[in-house]
């Protein structure tokens, strides 16, 4: 059995609008049903753009959202069912590593302070001197010198803040270490050093990571499996090398193509997916498949309509694809008869909206003919198409957004005003 | 002769009695017609205080600027504050990291983008409505005219951004400075914005002054790099030679801590020691030295000069520069 098991978890936030009365006239759908299992001593690696619910699934885990529906069972224990006080005291063994490491250090309060807070909240160790003893034994190991027991946060550089936030969550022994973005706010090269430690810290204590990362090629550096998250759910989840050598989705297709690598080599030769839009609302998903309305190869009946479920195509590669195995077998073809017309380079990227709305529009253009021959781009103009059925206005929907909840994010309004 | 030249270029913040602190520290570049020229360097290493200081965006008191910039031959520094103004936005303009906080919140996309054509071109009412609405047409935000009309809170991430390069080649400017231009944005987005830039370059010769702590963003998109380091230029090479022969030791450790999609896994990363914070005056030696693999005591003997160790307009500054092919080898094979 796995360590931590998520089944259909979903977070809703409420929409509420109204002056004296709150009325909840909509929910954002920031995680709509995931289902994962992280194994005991592996890192399981969620990927996504901005807004795609993947922070807010780490803060579900813990609690610190409030599930709507489905269950967090970690050793056997449904989280989303225990009580206030007894979810407190289970939260020793599930520890956070959060994004920003100056924000999440309270700037008045001592190292040692800060670090002995969880410990005294959890009852470990019998007094402060003994408390003493493994905070330096901890500090060592994320390798910060004893003396910064008495400094404060501002005295230290961004990378050592980071190693004070993991710090923090180790010196309870957690079982379960969820790391939200840990590098993205570090400099390049303190960046490595901080990944290099959360291996080393996973090989010396057999530590557990629900890693919640932006960047794929860190992802893909520290995790054992990758799941990759779209609108609130997962699109596709792989064995960390499978997912980078085949992805399968063509959302993870893309994304993968977008990730700019360090070698001119290799960038002049690629070839790359250019999804054009932004994130459709999580207030309004799509109905049917959540990326049918930037996905390059949708097709007009099944994708707009019929939600499509994590499938097993072996090997443990799950994916939320119709189409999988004939987008990877390349049957199904990028241009389709109608809702997409070549237009040469130059003439630019946007076309006029098709009337027919369940098709998506989509350009093909050869993204640089001159140095990239056989690289294709393909260019979508943002679709009207999303809305789900509802009879609220787009436009109170952007509102409420700013409103709604921490996920909530600003680029989600885009599609609404389009609606 | 190129469009843009820098010649030890230094900027020092304080004076009045204040400790000075000096951003720039002798930064040296051209940027040609057509060109993109990349400069690279973690926070804290001067590049974004370079292109303010082009831009003459720099405050006036507690500023002091040192070196040259001629921009078409007109030396930037020495101009009228009002032909400077002239300048700023028809021929050099500039796109900024935040979209957000770099539009003016209460003033519509619209009133926001004509501004600059009727500062600049002279075009009033409807035409530079019309203008205004072709511009955003041009840098890809679907339906131009009623966006116009919108204000910055209303448009996402990626289209905001587009505004701004929008406003940015308002005037078709011949040089172009953009500052992390896609920090801000999602890969998806990133993929998005850098073709975009791709084609004003390749389409109307704009030359671009691209400044970015991602090498893989420059590795895509510069012609010629500049590594940055503690105010100075610590690397200067085109970038097939900087990345096929990172030389300074200091580049070569950048590229050795990122994370690659496409490198192996379960390869510890090769990360470089300690932080900008551990580093010694430039007066003194090389300020990279404290956390320096090769570190000798060379590199302490006053400031380590520009040279070209390996190929001729590969300047390294390094006494003791990584010339093993080594990693040249295993990227070929």
């Amino acid at each position: 059995m796995s360590l931590l098991e998520l089944d259909g978890v979903k977070v809703h936030f409420p929409i509420k609008k109204g002056i004296f009365v709150d009325r909840t006239v909509g929910h954002v759908y920031a995680v709509d049903g995931v289902s994962l299992k992280v194994e005991a001593g592996e890192t399981y690696g969620l990927v996504g753009e901005s807004g795609c619910g993947k922070t807010t699934l780490g803060r579900s885990v813990l609690r610190l959202v409030d599930i709507t529906e489905g269950s967090v069972v970690l050793d056997g224990t449904d989280l989303a069912k225990l009580p206030g006080e007894e979810m407190r005291r289970f939260r020793r063994r599930l520890q956070m590593v959060f994004q920003d490491p100056l924000g999440s250090l309270n700037p008045r309060q001592n190292i040692e302070s800060i670090l002995s807070e969880g410990m005294i909240a959890h009852g470990i160790g019998k007094d402060q001197e003994e408390r003493r003893e493994k905070i330096k034994s901890i500090l060592d190991k994320v390798g910060l010198p004893s003396n910064a027991l008495s400094r404060y946060p501002h005295e230290f550089s961004g990378g050592q803040r980071q190693r004070i936030g993991i710090a923090r969550a180790l010196v309870l022994e957690p079982d379960v270490i969820i790391c939200d973005e840990p590098v993205s706010a570090l400099d390049v090269s303190v960046q490595a050093q901080v990944i290099n430690l959360l291996d080393e810290l996973q090989e010396e204590l057999g530590l557990t990571y629900l890693v919640i990362a932006h960047d794929l090629a860190v992802v893909r550096h520290i995790s054992d499996t990758i799941g990759v998250m779209y609108l609130g759910s997962l699109v596709e989840e792989a064995p960390s090398d499978a997912l980078y050598a085949e992805p399968k989705h063509p959302y993870t297709k893309a994304l993968m193509s977008a990730v700019p690598v360090p070698d001119p080599e290799v960038e002049d030769r690629r070839e790359r997916i250019l999804l054009t839009g932004d994130l459709p609302s999580p207030a309004n998903p799509p109905s049917g498949c959540r990326f049918h309305t930037r996905c390059p190869w949708a097709q007009a009946e099944r994708c707009a309509t019929e939600r499509p479920q994590l499938r097993d195509l072996g090997d443990g590669h799950r994916v939320a694809c119709h189409f999988a195995e004939e987008i990877a077998s390349g049957e199904l073809a990028l241009t389709r008869p109608t809702g997409i017309e070549a237009v040469t380079e130059g003439e630019g990227a946007v076309v006029e909206q098709t009337e027919d709305e369940a098709k998506v529009p989509a350009v093909l253009l050869p993204a640089d003919s001159t140095t990239k021959p056989d690289a294709t781009a393909v260019k979508e103009k943002v679709p009207s198409a999303a809305e789900a059925p509802g009879d609220r206005t787009a436009g109170a929907v952007a509102k409420d957004l700013d409103a709604a909840g921490p996920d909530a994010s600003d680029s989600d309004k885009e599609q609404d005003k389009t609606g | 002769m190129s469009l843009l030249t820098v010649d030890e270029l230094t900027i020092t913040f304080g004076g009045r009695g204040r400790k000075e602190s000096r951003a720039v520290d002798g930064v040296s570049f051209e940027v040609d017609q057509g060109q993109v020229v990349g400069l690279v360097g973690e926070s804290g290493c001067g590049k974004s205080v370079t292109s303010l200081a082009l831009m003459g965006l720099l405050p006036s008191k507690g500023v002091t600027i040192g070196g040259r910039a001629e921009f078409d031959g007109t030396d930037l520094f020495t101009m009228s504050p009002s032909a400077r103004r002239d300048l700023r936005g028809s021929e050099m303009a500039m796109i900024f990291q935040d979209p957000l906080s770099s539009l003016n919140p209460v003033v519509p996309i619209g009133v926001q983008v004509t501004e600059i054509l009727e500062r600049h071109r002279g075009l009033k009412g409807e035409a530079a409505r019309k203008e205004a609405a072709h511009l955003l047409d041009r840098v890809g935000i679907p339906d131009p005219t009623r966006r116009l009309k919108e204000y910055p809170h209303q448009l996402s991430g990626g289209m905001r951004q587009r505004a701004l390069i929008a406003m940015a080649v308002a005037c078709a400017p011949r040089m172009l400075i953009a500052d992390e231009p896609t920090t801000a944005l999602d890969v998806t987005i990133q993929a998005q914005i850098l073709e975009l830039l791709k084609e004003l370059v390749d389409q109307e010769g704009t030359a671009l002054l691209m400044i970015t702590h991602d090498l893989g963003v420059v590795a895509g998109l510069c012609d010629q790099v500049n590594v940055l380091y503690a105010g100075k230029t610590v690397e200067s090479a085109g970038r097939r030679e900087l990345f096929g022969h990172p030389t300074h030791p200091y580049a070569h450790g950048l590229l050795g801590s990122i994370p690659r999609l496409d490198a192996p896994r379960g390869e510890p990363l090769t990360p470089i020691r300690g932080s900008i914070n551990d580093r010694i005056a430039w007066a003194d030696g090389c300020a990279f030295a404290p956390r320096c693999d090769r570190y000798e005591m060379g590199c302490l003997t006053g400031t380590p000069q520009l040279t070209e160790p390996r190929a001729a307009g590969h300047q390294v500054r390094c006494v003791n520069p990584v010339l093993d092919d080594a990693k040249a080898e295993e990227v070929t094979a």
